[in-house]
Protein backbone atom coordinates (compact mmCIF):
# COMPACT_ATOMS: atom_id res chain seq x y z
CA UNK A 1 0.00 0.00 0.00
CA UNK A 2 2.92 2.47 1.16
CA UNK A 3 4.56 1.97 -2.33
CA UNK A 4 1.58 3.08 -4.27
CA UNK A 5 2.10 6.67 -3.12
CA UNK A 6 3.75 8.87 -5.18
CA UNK A 7 2.75 7.75 -8.60
CA UNK A 8 3.47 4.70 -7.84
CA UNK A 9 7.55 5.26 -7.08
CA UNK A 10 9.40 4.46 -3.83
CA UNK A 11 11.12 7.83 -3.78
CA UNK A 12 10.25 9.79 -7.11
CA UNK A 13 13.87 10.36 -7.31
CA UNK A 14 15.71 11.02 -10.93
CA UNK A 15 17.32 7.83 -10.47
CA UNK A 16 14.60 5.60 -9.70
CA UNK A 17 12.68 6.76 -12.16
CA UNK A 18 15.42 6.34 -14.83
CA UNK A 19 15.94 2.94 -13.35
CA UNK A 20 12.03 2.06 -13.32
CA UNK A 21 11.71 3.60 -16.94
CA UNK A 22 14.27 0.74 -17.82
CA UNK A 23 17.20 3.39 -18.82
CA UNK A 24 20.74 1.69 -18.16
CA UNK A 25 21.62 4.24 -15.27
CA UNK A 26 24.73 6.09 -14.50
CA UNK A 27 25.52 7.22 -11.64
CA UNK A 28 28.77 9.00 -10.64
CA UNK A 29 30.87 9.67 -6.94
CA UNK A 30 31.50 13.34 -5.60
CA UNK A 31 34.06 13.43 -2.86
CA UNK A 32 33.60 16.61 -0.53
CA UNK A 33 36.61 18.94 0.62
CA UNK A 34 38.08 18.51 3.53
CA UNK A 35 37.82 21.88 4.86
CA UNK A 36 34.59 24.40 4.61
CA UNK A 37 34.31 25.66 0.80
CA UNK A 38 31.12 25.83 -0.56
CA UNK A 39 32.98 26.06 -4.07
CA UNK A 40 34.67 22.66 -3.60
CA UNK A 41 31.12 21.27 -4.22
CA UNK A 42 29.94 23.35 -6.71
CA UNK A 43 32.62 23.17 -9.09
CA UNK A 44 32.66 19.17 -9.20
CA UNK A 45 29.01 19.57 -9.31
CA UNK A 46 29.54 21.60 -12.44
CA UNK A 47 31.15 19.32 -14.19
CA UNK A 48 28.98 15.82 -13.74
CA UNK A 49 25.94 17.78 -14.28
CA UNK A 50 24.14 16.42 -16.92
CA UNK A 51 26.59 13.64 -16.99
CA UNK A 52 24.88 11.34 -14.97
CA UNK A 53 21.54 10.68 -13.38
CA UNK A 54 22.75 10.91 -9.48
CA UNK A 55 25.25 11.65 -7.99
CA UNK A 56 26.99 9.91 -4.64
CA UNK A 57 28.26 12.29 -2.08
CA UNK A 58 30.49 10.47 0.28
CA UNK A 59 30.66 9.78 3.51
CA UNK A 60 33.82 10.64 5.50
CA UNK A 61 35.22 8.26 2.70
CA UNK A 62 38.14 6.33 3.78
CA UNK A 63 37.40 7.32 7.40
CA UNK A 64 38.67 10.53 6.65
CA UNK A 65 36.65 13.67 8.07
CA UNK A 66 35.03 16.00 5.31
CA UNK A 67 32.27 17.97 4.87
CA UNK A 68 29.33 16.21 5.38
CA UNK A 69 27.63 14.39 3.30
CA UNK A 70 24.23 15.85 3.37
CA UNK A 71 25.71 19.07 3.67
CA UNK A 72 27.43 18.58 0.45
CA UNK A 73 24.32 17.34 -1.06
CA UNK A 74 22.57 20.48 -0.43
CA UNK A 75 24.79 22.57 -2.30
CA UNK A 76 25.01 19.84 -4.84
CA UNK A 77 21.23 19.98 -5.35
CA UNK A 78 21.88 24.20 -6.00
CA UNK A 79 23.73 23.00 -9.08
CA UNK A 80 20.98 20.73 -10.71
CA UNK A 81 22.63 17.66 -9.10
CA UNK A 82 20.63 14.95 -7.95
CA UNK A 83 22.42 13.46 -4.70
CA UNK A 84 22.66 10.08 -3.21
CA UNK A 85 23.86 10.42 0.09
CA UNK A 86 25.76 8.01 1.92
CA UNK A 87 25.27 6.90 5.16
CA UNK A 88 27.54 4.93 7.30
CA UNK A 89 27.37 3.12 10.60
CA UNK A 90 30.65 3.58 11.35
CA UNK A 91 30.11 7.31 12.88
CA UNK A 92 26.50 7.62 13.87
CA UNK A 93 24.08 5.25 16.28
CA UNK A 94 20.59 4.75 14.93
CA UNK A 95 19.26 8.17 16.95
CA UNK A 96 21.48 10.14 15.32
CA UNK A 97 21.27 8.18 11.34
CA UNK A 98 17.42 9.06 12.03
CA UNK A 99 17.80 12.36 13.04
CA UNK A 100 19.96 12.94 10.20
CA UNK A 101 18.05 11.24 7.71
CA UNK A 102 14.72 13.39 8.45
CA UNK A 103 16.86 16.01 8.30
CA UNK A 104 17.91 15.02 4.72
CA UNK A 105 14.65 14.18 3.07
CA UNK A 106 13.36 17.86 4.38
CA UNK A 107 16.28 19.27 2.51
CA UNK A 108 15.65 17.33 -0.42
CA UNK A 109 17.72 14.28 -0.24
CA UNK A 110 15.74 11.16 -2.25
CA UNK A 111 18.38 8.74 -2.46
CA UNK A 112 20.44 6.89 0.24
CA UNK A 113 23.38 4.65 -0.30
CA UNK A 114 23.53 2.17 3.30
CA UNK A 115 27.24 1.09 4.30
CA UNK A 116 29.20 -0.41 6.88
CA UNK A 117 31.86 2.13 6.57
CA UNK A 118 35.74 1.73 6.23
CA UNK A 119 37.47 1.19 9.25
CA UNK A 120 38.32 4.09 11.56
CA UNK A 121 42.05 2.67 11.81
CA UNK A 122 42.55 3.81 7.73
CA UNK A 123 41.71 7.26 8.36
CA UNK A 124 43.26 10.60 9.83
CA UNK A 125 41.66 9.50 13.28
CA UNK A 126 42.45 6.00 14.07
CA UNK A 127 42.28 6.26 17.52
CA UNK A 128 38.30 7.50 17.20
CA UNK A 129 35.74 5.16 18.71
CA UNK A 130 33.63 3.14 15.62
CA UNK A 131 29.49 3.21 16.86
CA UNK A 132 28.49 0.06 14.51
CA UNK A 133 25.32 -0.11 16.23
CA UNK A 134 23.92 -0.72 13.59
CA UNK A 135 24.97 -3.17 10.50
CA UNK A 136 24.16 -2.43 6.72
CA UNK A 137 21.43 -4.95 6.64
CA UNK A 138 20.08 -3.40 9.63
CA UNK A 139 20.39 0.10 8.97
CA UNK A 140 18.74 -0.86 5.05
CA UNK A 141 15.69 -2.38 7.26
CA UNK A 142 15.02 0.68 9.68
CA UNK A 143 15.20 3.15 6.48
CA UNK A 144 12.44 0.72 4.85
CA UNK A 145 10.48 1.08 7.83
CA UNK A 146 10.88 4.63 7.98
CA UNK A 147 9.48 4.24 4.75
CA UNK A 148 6.80 2.03 4.21
CA UNK A 149 6.12 1.47 8.01
CA UNK A 150 6.34 4.88 8.86
CA UNK A 151 7.89 4.17 12.70
CA UNK A 152 11.29 4.67 13.61
CA UNK A 153 13.30 2.01 14.39
CA UNK A 154 12.08 1.64 17.65
CA UNK A 155 8.91 1.13 16.44
CA UNK A 156 7.02 4.79 17.80
CA UNK A 157 5.22 6.65 14.39
CA UNK A 158 6.90 8.77 12.75
CA UNK A 159 5.10 12.23 12.98
CA UNK A 160 3.69 13.73 10.20
CA UNK A 161 6.06 13.40 7.13
CA UNK A 162 7.47 10.47 6.37
CA UNK A 163 11.36 10.02 4.60
CA UNK A 164 10.62 8.37 1.53
CA UNK A 165 13.87 6.98 0.32
CA UNK A 166 15.74 4.62 -2.80
CA UNK A 167 17.53 2.84 -0.91
CA UNK A 168 20.68 1.76 -2.01
CA UNK A 169 23.29 -1.00 -0.60
CA UNK A 170 26.67 -2.16 -1.49
CA UNK A 171 27.99 -5.21 -2.84
CA UNK A 172 31.58 -6.10 -3.10
CA UNK A 173 31.96 -9.78 -5.53
CA UNK A 174 35.41 -9.71 -4.98
CA UNK A 175 35.26 -9.57 -0.97
CA UNK A 176 35.63 -13.08 0.75
CA UNK A 177 33.82 -15.55 1.17
CA UNK A 178 32.92 -15.45 -2.23
CA UNK A 179 30.50 -17.90 -1.91
CA UNK A 180 28.70 -16.14 0.58
CA UNK A 181 28.32 -12.32 -1.43
CA UNK A 182 25.67 -13.64 -3.08
CA UNK A 183 23.59 -14.57 -0.13
CA UNK A 184 24.88 -11.09 1.41
CA UNK A 185 23.72 -9.23 -1.50
CA UNK A 186 19.91 -11.57 -0.98
CA UNK A 187 19.98 -10.34 3.09
CA UNK A 188 20.48 -6.82 1.46
CA UNK A 189 17.55 -6.93 -1.04
CA UNK A 190 15.55 -9.05 1.77
CA UNK A 191 16.07 -6.48 4.08
CA UNK A 192 15.20 -3.18 1.25
CA UNK A 193 17.50 -2.39 -1.16
CA UNK A 194 15.77 -0.64 -4.08
CA UNK A 195 19.64 -0.63 -5.17
CA UNK A 196 23.03 -1.76 -5.35
CA UNK A 197 26.31 -0.01 -6.32
CA UNK A 198 29.10 -2.83 -6.53
CA UNK A 199 32.65 -2.15 -5.38
CA UNK A 200 35.38 -1.38 -8.40
CA UNK A 201 35.37 -3.76 -10.79
CA UNK A 202 38.86 -4.83 -12.39
CA UNK A 203 37.79 -8.43 -12.68
CA UNK A 204 35.28 -9.07 -15.16
CA UNK A 205 35.05 -12.73 -14.86
CA UNK A 206 34.64 -12.80 -11.37
CA UNK A 207 31.90 -10.08 -11.50
CA UNK A 208 30.39 -12.28 -14.65
CA UNK A 209 30.28 -15.45 -12.05
CA UNK A 210 29.12 -13.17 -9.39
CA UNK A 211 25.73 -11.91 -11.64
CA UNK A 212 25.52 -15.35 -12.99
CA UNK A 213 24.53 -16.97 -9.32
CA UNK A 214 22.89 -13.52 -8.52
CA UNK A 215 20.48 -14.03 -11.78
CA UNK A 216 20.49 -17.75 -10.75
CA UNK A 217 18.56 -16.73 -7.46
CA UNK A 218 16.57 -13.89 -9.22
CA UNK A 219 17.93 -11.25 -7.34
CA UNK A 220 18.03 -8.42 -10.76
CA UNK A 221 14.46 -8.91 -10.79
CA UNK A 222 14.29 -7.69 -7.38
CA UNK A 223 16.95 -5.22 -7.22
CA UNK A 224 18.92 -2.52 -9.74
CA UNK A 225 22.70 -3.36 -9.56
CA UNK A 226 24.57 -0.50 -11.18
CA UNK A 227 28.10 -2.04 -11.74
CA UNK A 228 31.00 0.36 -10.17
CA UNK A 229 34.07 1.25 -12.11
CA UNK A 230 36.72 3.97 -12.35
CA UNK A 231 39.10 4.77 -14.62
CA UNK A 232 42.84 4.23 -13.21
CA UNK A 233 44.96 7.11 -13.08
CA UNK A 234 48.34 5.64 -13.83
CA UNK A 235 50.23 2.34 -13.90
CA UNK A 236 50.87 2.59 -10.04
CA UNK A 237 47.67 3.25 -8.90
CA UNK A 238 46.71 -0.19 -10.61
CA UNK A 239 49.17 -1.28 -9.06
CA UNK A 240 48.52 0.35 -5.38
CA UNK A 241 44.77 -1.10 -5.86
CA UNK A 242 45.95 -4.58 -6.74
CA UNK A 243 48.47 -5.00 -4.14
CA UNK A 244 47.41 -3.14 -1.02
CA UNK A 245 43.44 -2.00 -0.97
CA UNK A 246 41.40 -5.01 0.77
CA UNK A 247 38.35 -6.14 -0.75
CA UNK A 248 39.72 -5.45 -4.47
CA UNK A 249 41.09 -7.28 -7.30
CA UNK A 250 42.61 -6.08 -9.81
CA UNK A 251 43.55 -8.12 -12.96
CA UNK A 252 47.24 -8.15 -14.13
CA UNK A 253 45.96 -7.26 -17.48
CA UNK A 254 45.34 -3.69 -16.56
CA UNK A 255 48.52 -3.14 -14.96
CA UNK A 256 49.79 -4.07 -17.96
CA UNK A 257 48.15 -1.42 -20.08
CA UNK A 258 48.92 1.52 -18.00
CA UNK A 259 52.22 0.66 -18.05
CA UNK A 260 52.15 0.35 -22.15
CA UNK A 261 50.92 3.60 -21.76
CA UNK A 262 53.88 5.52 -21.21
CA UNK A 263 56.16 3.26 -23.04
CA UNK A 264 58.61 5.36 -25.37
CA UNK A 265 57.61 8.65 -22.85
CA UNK A 266 60.47 9.74 -21.45
CA UNK A 267 60.32 9.77 -17.30
CA UNK A 268 61.19 13.94 -17.14
CA UNK A 269 57.75 14.47 -19.36
CA UNK A 270 55.66 14.03 -16.36
CA UNK A 271 52.66 15.72 -18.53
CA UNK A 272 53.09 13.19 -21.32
CA UNK A 273 53.38 10.48 -19.37
CA UNK A 274 50.21 11.83 -17.15
CA UNK A 275 47.81 12.30 -20.64
CA UNK A 276 48.94 8.87 -21.69
CA UNK A 277 47.77 7.11 -18.76
CA UNK A 278 44.83 8.85 -18.28
CA UNK A 279 43.42 8.64 -22.06
CA UNK A 280 44.09 4.97 -21.09
CA UNK A 281 42.31 4.65 -18.37
CA UNK A 282 39.60 6.46 -20.06
CA UNK A 283 39.96 4.22 -22.79
CA UNK A 284 39.91 0.96 -20.33
CA UNK A 285 37.13 2.14 -18.29
CA UNK A 286 34.65 2.75 -21.73
CA UNK A 287 35.55 -0.90 -22.47
CA UNK A 288 34.81 -2.22 -19.88
CA UNK A 289 31.86 -0.56 -19.30
CA UNK A 290 30.75 -1.98 -22.74
CA UNK A 291 31.94 -5.14 -21.46
CA UNK A 292 29.43 -5.31 -18.64
CA UNK A 293 26.49 -4.02 -20.09
CA UNK A 294 26.53 -7.16 -21.69
CA UNK A 295 26.04 -9.21 -18.57
CA UNK A 296 22.96 -10.11 -17.41
CA UNK A 297 21.05 -8.58 -14.92
CA UNK A 298 23.28 -5.28 -14.78
CA UNK A 299 20.64 -2.35 -15.01
CA UNK A 300 23.45 0.83 -14.78
CA UNK A 301 26.63 1.64 -14.48
CA UNK A 302 28.19 3.45 -11.10
CA UNK A 303 31.42 5.61 -12.05
CA UNK A 304 33.83 6.16 -9.53
CA UNK A 305 36.69 8.64 -10.93
CA UNK A 306 38.16 9.51 -7.91
CA UNK A 307 39.12 13.02 -7.16
CA UNK A 308 39.37 13.15 -11.16
CA UNK A 309 35.78 14.09 -11.84
CA UNK A 310 36.65 15.69 -15.13
CA UNK A 311 36.80 11.87 -16.07
CA UNK A 312 33.41 10.98 -16.10
CA UNK A 313 32.06 12.88 -18.72
CA UNK A 314 34.34 11.14 -21.92
CA UNK A 315 33.91 7.70 -20.63
CA UNK A 316 29.69 8.17 -20.58
CA UNK A 317 29.97 9.74 -23.57
CA UNK A 318 32.76 6.91 -24.67
CA UNK A 319 30.16 4.46 -24.05
CA UNK A 320 27.51 6.26 -25.87
CA UNK A 321 25.37 7.01 -22.53
CA UNK A 322 24.82 11.09 -23.51
CA UNK A 323 22.17 12.07 -23.70
CA UNK A 324 20.92 11.57 -20.35
CA UNK A 325 17.34 10.63 -20.49
CA UNK A 326 15.00 12.39 -19.19
CA UNK A 327 11.61 10.62 -17.68
CA UNK A 328 8.64 12.88 -16.29
CA UNK B 1 40.23 -15.79 31.56
CA UNK B 2 40.75 -12.43 31.96
CA UNK B 3 43.97 -11.02 29.88
CA UNK B 4 46.29 -8.02 30.96
CA UNK B 5 49.61 -6.98 30.68
CA UNK B 6 51.71 -4.54 32.93
CA UNK B 7 51.90 -0.99 32.26
CA UNK B 8 55.51 0.41 31.66
CA UNK B 9 57.92 1.04 34.32
CA UNK B 10 58.16 4.62 33.58
CA UNK B 11 54.09 4.89 34.08
CA UNK B 12 53.88 3.12 37.38
CA UNK B 13 56.89 5.00 38.59
CA UNK B 14 55.04 8.21 37.71
CA UNK B 15 51.52 6.81 39.38
CA UNK B 16 53.76 6.43 42.28
CA UNK B 17 54.91 9.31 42.53
CA UNK B 18 56.71 10.56 45.94
CA UNK B 19 55.05 7.19 47.59
CA UNK B 20 57.86 6.13 50.08
CA UNK B 21 56.05 2.50 51.23
CA UNK B 22 54.66 0.60 48.48
CA UNK B 23 53.01 -2.86 48.93
CA UNK B 24 52.76 -4.56 45.47
CA UNK B 25 49.91 -6.76 45.35
CA UNK B 26 49.43 -9.75 42.99
CA UNK B 27 46.41 -12.18 42.39
CA UNK B 28 46.80 -15.58 41.89
CA UNK B 29 43.64 -16.43 39.19
CA UNK B 30 43.48 -14.84 35.69
CA UNK B 31 46.67 -13.01 35.11
CA UNK B 32 48.86 -15.44 36.96
CA UNK B 33 48.03 -17.74 34.13
CA UNK B 34 48.53 -14.95 31.50
CA UNK B 35 52.05 -13.80 33.34
CA UNK B 36 51.08 -10.31 34.19
CA UNK B 37 50.35 -10.14 37.62
CA UNK B 38 51.09 -13.63 39.53
CA UNK B 39 53.33 -14.13 42.62
CA UNK B 40 56.50 -14.70 40.01
CA UNK B 41 55.69 -10.42 38.22
CA UNK B 42 55.07 -8.87 41.87
CA UNK B 43 58.36 -10.34 42.46
CA UNK B 44 60.11 -8.87 39.46
CA UNK B 45 58.64 -5.44 39.55
CA UNK B 46 59.30 -4.81 42.90
CA UNK B 47 62.73 -5.59 42.39
CA UNK B 48 62.26 -2.87 39.42
CA UNK B 49 60.98 -0.65 41.31
CA UNK B 50 63.78 -1.00 44.23
CA UNK B 51 66.28 -0.43 41.62
CA UNK B 52 64.93 2.07 39.55
CA UNK B 53 63.93 4.06 42.69
CA UNK B 54 67.47 3.99 44.05
CA UNK B 55 68.65 5.19 40.93
CA UNK B 56 66.52 8.09 40.97
CA UNK B 57 68.00 8.97 44.23
CA UNK B 58 64.98 8.17 46.50
CA UNK B 59 64.49 4.48 47.19
CA UNK B 60 61.34 3.29 47.77
CA UNK B 61 60.64 0.44 49.99
CA UNK B 62 59.05 -2.02 48.04
CA UNK B 63 56.91 -4.88 50.13
CA UNK B 64 55.50 -8.39 48.18
CA UNK B 65 51.84 -10.13 48.44
CA UNK B 66 50.03 -12.29 46.37
CA UNK B 67 46.28 -13.31 46.95
CA UNK B 68 44.61 -16.44 46.00
CA UNK B 69 41.43 -13.67 44.15
CA UNK B 70 41.86 -9.92 44.43
CA UNK B 71 38.42 -9.93 43.46
CA UNK B 72 36.61 -11.30 46.80
CA UNK B 73 36.71 -10.02 49.54
CA UNK B 74 37.49 -12.82 51.60
CA UNK B 75 40.58 -13.63 50.02
CA UNK B 76 41.78 -9.80 50.03
CA UNK B 77 40.36 -9.34 53.70
CA UNK B 78 43.48 -10.46 55.79
CA UNK B 79 45.59 -7.55 53.64
CA UNK B 80 43.64 -5.32 55.90
CA UNK B 81 46.06 -5.25 59.33
CA UNK B 82 49.21 -4.70 56.88
CA UNK B 83 47.98 -1.52 54.75
CA UNK B 84 48.35 1.31 57.67
CA UNK B 85 52.29 1.10 57.10
CA UNK B 86 52.16 1.84 53.39
CA UNK B 87 51.40 4.99 51.61
CA UNK B 88 50.29 3.21 48.54
CA UNK B 89 49.05 -0.18 47.25
CA UNK B 90 50.29 -1.14 43.66
CA UNK B 91 47.68 -4.03 42.38
CA UNK B 92 48.95 -6.36 39.53
CA UNK B 93 45.04 -7.42 39.50
CA UNK B 94 42.89 -6.59 36.61
CA UNK B 95 40.63 -3.61 37.02
CA UNK B 96 38.26 -5.47 39.40
CA UNK B 97 41.05 -6.35 41.69
CA UNK B 98 41.92 -2.90 41.66
CA UNK B 99 38.79 -1.71 42.28
CA UNK B 100 38.08 -4.45 44.84
CA UNK B 101 40.82 -3.40 46.91
CA UNK B 102 40.04 0.08 46.77
CA UNK B 103 36.38 -0.43 47.58
CA UNK B 104 37.46 -3.01 50.76
CA UNK B 105 40.03 -0.29 51.58
CA UNK B 106 38.87 3.19 51.85
CA UNK B 107 41.49 4.98 53.62
CA UNK B 108 44.38 2.98 51.33
CA UNK B 109 44.86 4.20 47.77
CA UNK B 110 45.47 1.36 45.44
CA UNK B 111 47.10 1.98 41.91
CA UNK B 112 46.75 0.02 38.73
CA UNK B 113 50.48 -1.83 37.54
CA UNK B 114 48.42 -3.38 34.79
CA UNK B 115 46.11 -2.69 31.63
CA UNK B 116 43.24 -5.17 31.65
CA UNK B 117 43.17 -6.13 28.02
CA UNK B 118 40.23 -8.87 27.75
CA UNK B 119 38.48 -11.50 27.92
CA UNK B 120 40.50 -14.39 26.26
CA UNK B 121 42.41 -17.40 25.64
CA UNK B 122 46.20 -18.52 24.86
CA UNK B 123 45.81 -19.52 21.18
CA UNK B 124 49.25 -20.93 21.72
CA UNK B 125 52.66 -20.08 24.78
CA UNK B 126 52.87 -16.68 25.03
CA UNK B 127 50.04 -15.99 22.62
CA UNK B 128 46.33 -14.51 23.40
CA UNK B 129 43.74 -13.51 22.05
CA UNK B 130 40.37 -11.87 22.96
CA UNK B 131 37.03 -14.20 22.37
CA UNK B 132 34.20 -12.70 24.41
CA UNK B 133 32.95 -8.50 25.15
CA UNK B 134 30.57 -9.50 27.51
CA UNK B 135 27.94 -8.17 25.87
CA UNK B 136 25.23 -9.53 27.86
CA UNK B 137 23.24 -10.99 25.16
CA UNK B 138 25.26 -14.32 23.71
CA UNK B 139 24.51 -15.02 19.64
CA UNK B 140 27.21 -17.71 19.88
CA UNK B 141 24.24 -20.28 19.15
CA UNK B 142 23.50 -18.31 15.75
CA UNK B 143 27.01 -17.62 14.65
CA UNK B 144 28.06 -21.15 14.42
CA UNK B 145 30.13 -20.86 17.87
CA UNK B 146 32.39 -17.97 16.70
CA UNK B 147 31.87 -14.59 17.47
CA UNK B 148 31.20 -11.07 15.37
CA UNK B 149 30.95 -9.12 18.65
CA UNK B 150 34.89 -9.86 20.15
CA UNK B 151 35.99 -11.38 16.64
CA UNK B 152 34.88 -8.88 13.77
CA UNK B 153 36.49 -5.34 13.77
CA UNK B 154 33.25 -3.96 13.04
CA UNK B 155 30.59 -5.88 15.34
CA UNK B 156 29.04 -7.61 12.03
CA UNK B 157 25.67 -9.51 12.77
CA UNK B 158 24.93 -10.11 8.89
CA UNK B 159 27.74 -11.13 7.29
CA UNK B 160 31.44 -10.12 6.35
CA UNK B 161 32.01 -6.35 4.95
CA UNK B 162 33.07 -5.83 1.69
CA UNK B 163 37.11 -4.80 3.38
CA UNK B 164 37.22 -8.82 3.81
CA UNK B 165 40.03 -10.92 1.38
CA UNK B 166 41.54 -14.39 1.49
CA UNK B 167 40.48 -14.86 4.72
CA UNK B 168 41.86 -11.76 6.69
CA UNK B 169 40.03 -8.12 8.05
CA UNK B 170 40.90 -5.17 6.39
CA UNK B 171 42.16 -3.55 9.28
CA UNK B 172 45.12 -6.26 9.46
CA UNK B 173 46.71 -8.99 7.48
CA UNK B 174 47.02 -10.56 10.72
CA UNK B 175 43.06 -10.59 12.40
CA UNK B 176 41.48 -13.10 10.60
CA UNK B 177 37.98 -12.69 9.33
CA UNK B 178 35.45 -13.39 11.91
CA UNK B 179 33.02 -14.13 9.01
CA UNK B 180 35.12 -16.08 7.13
CA UNK B 181 35.45 -18.42 10.35
CA UNK B 182 31.73 -18.48 10.41
CA UNK B 183 31.12 -18.84 7.25
CA UNK B 184 33.43 -21.79 6.62
CA UNK B 185 32.18 -23.56 10.03
CA UNK B 186 28.73 -22.87 9.17
CA UNK B 187 29.65 -24.72 5.83
CA UNK B 188 31.17 -27.57 7.84
CA UNK B 189 28.43 -28.09 9.84
CA UNK B 190 25.67 -27.34 7.84
CA UNK B 191 24.15 -24.86 9.39
CA UNK B 192 24.49 -22.06 6.54
CA UNK B 193 20.48 -21.42 6.89
CA UNK B 194 21.07 -19.48 9.88
CA UNK B 195 23.32 -17.08 8.50
CA UNK B 196 21.17 -16.04 5.55
CA UNK B 197 18.16 -14.84 8.49
CA UNK B 198 18.38 -11.30 8.80
CA UNK B 199 19.36 -10.38 12.62
CA UNK B 200 17.82 -7.53 14.08
CA UNK B 201 20.06 -4.92 15.86
CA UNK B 202 21.26 -5.42 18.60
CA UNK B 203 20.16 -5.04 22.05
CA UNK B 204 23.37 -2.50 23.37
CA UNK B 205 21.21 -1.92 26.86
CA UNK B 206 22.27 -5.28 27.92
CA UNK B 207 25.78 -4.81 26.56
CA UNK B 208 27.05 -1.13 27.84
CA UNK B 209 26.08 2.83 28.94
CA UNK B 210 23.68 2.05 31.44
CA UNK B 211 25.74 1.91 34.10
CA UNK B 212 27.26 -1.00 36.19
CA UNK B 213 25.19 -4.18 35.00
CA UNK B 214 24.23 -5.81 38.13
CA UNK B 215 22.72 -10.05 38.89
CA UNK B 216 21.15 -10.73 41.44
CA UNK B 217 19.74 -14.51 42.18
CA UNK B 218 17.62 -14.81 44.94
CA UNK B 219 18.13 -18.32 45.13
CA UNK B 220 21.63 -17.45 46.66
CA UNK B 221 21.19 -14.80 48.37
CA UNK B 222 21.97 -15.42 52.21
CA UNK B 223 18.79 -14.11 54.01
CA UNK B 224 19.61 -12.15 57.77
CA UNK B 225 18.22 -13.48 60.20
CA UNK B 226 15.50 -11.22 62.07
Amino acid sequence: MAEERANGYKSGSNLEKILRAGHFAVTAELGPPQGADPEDILRKARILKGVADAVNITDNQTAIVRMSSIASGVLAMSEGLEPVVQMTCRDRNRLAIQADLLGAYALGMRNLLCLTGDHQSFGNHPTAKNVHDLDSVQLIRMVKDMRDEGCFQCGDAIKGVVPRFFIGAAANPFGDPFEFRPYRLAKKVAAGADFIQTQLIYDIPRFREFMKRVVDMGLHEKVYILAGVGPLKSSGAARYMRDKVPGMIVRDEYVERMVAAIKGIPKEDKKARREAWRKTGIQICIEQIQEIREIEGVAGIHIMAIEWEEAVRPIVEGAGLLPRPTVE
Amino acid sequence: MIVAEQKPLAEIMELLGDARKVLVVGCGTCVTVCFAGGEKEVGILASALRMMSKLEGHPMEVDEATVQRQCEWEYIDPLEERLGEYDVVLSLACGIGVQAMNERFPDTLTLPGLNTTFLGLPEEQGVWEERCQACGDCILGLTAGICPIARCSKQLLNGPCGGSQNGVCEVDPDIPCAWQLIWERAVKLGRVDQLLEIQPPKDWSKSRDGGPRKIVREDLRLVEAE
